[in-house]
């Protein structure tokens, strides 16, 4: 069955440099200097990257930074807090826009 | 007491012959090791010096880990002679060489355990115990840890992670209650603590089919974390590459990860991690006497043509060493040895 996502296209990520050599340079110098460690530590910064993939439903973002997370010392209970982290800005996003929606309305209504 | 499983020799697994092993390795489409290390400058890979004696007192053990690649266990019955044994403590004294690593299974269960930690200091070598800690909580052997602060034995003590699941799936159930008592009294009697010289350094493998972290950031994460959760110091925490052998090449099988595990090894070779590899200068001794360039390529029953009993040094010091493709395990990322990463 054919599918738009393949697992083993992420190992073929580096190919988006092949036309654009100098933008993929710069793209990967600044994406190994976002995740060095810092102020953050690694295993931080995954789990950040770990909760990210999953609000943009990257599914090769988060094979990635799944493998990531373990290899940088994180444990299932920590990855799943962070997913809880991301999930629960997606649902307090769209319940925050309520407010637009009854001001809205409130405008609207006699 | 932890939990046991029987070992793949117990349950006879192909797998626990190392020409299994040897075999399904070989079916993996993999570059040559000493084609990638000829190509870091090494043509070929060969031994330095010999600056330290690892000896194998066996395969008993009384935890039966799932990533264990000696796949020792209680089933086990494999120990090394008095003959042998007495072999390695006269090649010691006749050698200068600083270092005594003695491994196994649980080497503190071989009967000559004692005298050969006392021997080896008594020549005045450094002395490495890796112990997995629950040993100590058995009654017959509650002495150790006295003993091994009054020889000053360095203990090396395998935890693979400092909370209880990850520890308790790869080593099993009960594993990491125990070991954490265990280190309190290590702790109690000196051991990690500045200034009383006794050295506790931990090892940590992946729980799994993925590479270690960052050995520095890992081990100030661990150092906060078990003193604040258990109030336990330690001095090194050394991070180890699971290697594709015996019960982990198991697991890598029956998970489907065996593929992408070598192919994650094979992707993250670095070439810095050469230099420092433990082969070079470690000389691993089986419990029959079979001399070996580490304790992984024992395990896959790839000899030197020496044997302890008949063992001439000349020969031995800048060998050519045998590879394969688990080598690679051995130069992935920071690098991988006994004594944790090989660069920096």
């Amino acid at each position: 069955m054919d599918t738009y996502y393949h697992p083993k296209d992420l190992a073929h990520f580096p190919d988006i440099g092949r036309d654009a050599p100098e933008l993929w340079s710069k793209f990967m110098a600044w994406y190994t200097a976002v995740f060095a460690e810092g102020a953050l530590s690694e295993r931080e910064k995954a789990l950040i990257a770990l909760a990210v993939a999953h609000t943009v439903q990257c599914p090769y973002c988060i094979d990635a930074y799944s493998t990531a997370c373990l290899e940088k010392g994180a444990d299932l209970e920590q990855m799943t807090e962070a997913l809880h982290v991301a999930a629960a800005i997606r649902g307090g996003s769209s319940l925050v826009h309520g407010v637009q929606m009854r001001t809205h309305v409130h405008k609207l209504s006699m | 007491m932890p939990e046991t499983s029987p070992t793949l020799l117990k349950r006879s697994h192909p797998l626990a012959s190392a020409d299994s092993q040897r075999q399904v390795l070989d079916q993996i489409v993999t570059p040559s090791f000493a084609e990638a290390v000829a190509g870091a400058g090494y043509r070929p890979l060969k031994a330095r010096s010999i600056e330290v004696l690892q000896i194998n007192l066996g395969k008993r053990c009384n935890q039966t880990c799932r990533h264990c690649h000696v796949d020792a266990g209680p089933d086990r019955p494999e120990v090394m002679s008095e003959e042998v044994l007495e072999a390695c403590l006269n090649f010691l004294a006749a050698r200068d060489i600083p270092t005594v690593d003695i491994t196994g299974g649980a080497p503190e269960l071989h009967p000559g355990f004692r005298v050969l930690v006392e021997r080896a200091r008594a020549l005045g070598r450094q002395v490495i115990d890796r112990c997995n800690l629950t040993i100590t909580r058995l009654p017959n052997y509650a002495y150790l840890p006295e003993f091994l602060a009054r020889h000053h034995v360095e203990v090396v003590a395998s935890l693979p992670a400092y909370g209880i699941k990850q520890t308790d799936l790869q080593r099993g159930g009960g594993v990491f209650s125990e070991s954490i008592l265990a280190l309190q009294h290590f702790n109690e009697l000196g051991y990690g603590v500045e200034g009383t010289g006794l050295v506790l350094n931990l090892v940590t493998n992946p729980v799994g089919a993925f590479l270690p972290g960052n050995q520095v950031s890992l081990e100030r994460e661990w150092k906060r974390e078990l003193k604040r959760r258990h109030g336990i110091v330690f001095n090194k925490l050394y991070t180890i590459t699971n290697m594709p052998i015996s019960r982990f090449l198991e697991f890598l099988e029956t998970s489907q990860n065996l593929e992408s595990y070598m192919e994650r090894l094979i992707q993250a070779f670095n070439p810095q991690a050469v230099a420092g590899l433990m082969c070079r200068s470690t000389l691993s001794v089986g419990w029959d006497g079979k001399l070996y360039d580490c304790d992984f390529n024992q395990m896959l029953d790839m000899a030197l043509p020496q044997h302890m009993l008949d063992i001439q040094l000349g020969e031995l010091e800048e060998r050519v060493i045998q590879t394969g493709a688990h080598c690679f395990g051995c130069t992935a990322g920071a690098g991988s040895s006994c004594g944790g990463v090989t660069t920096g």
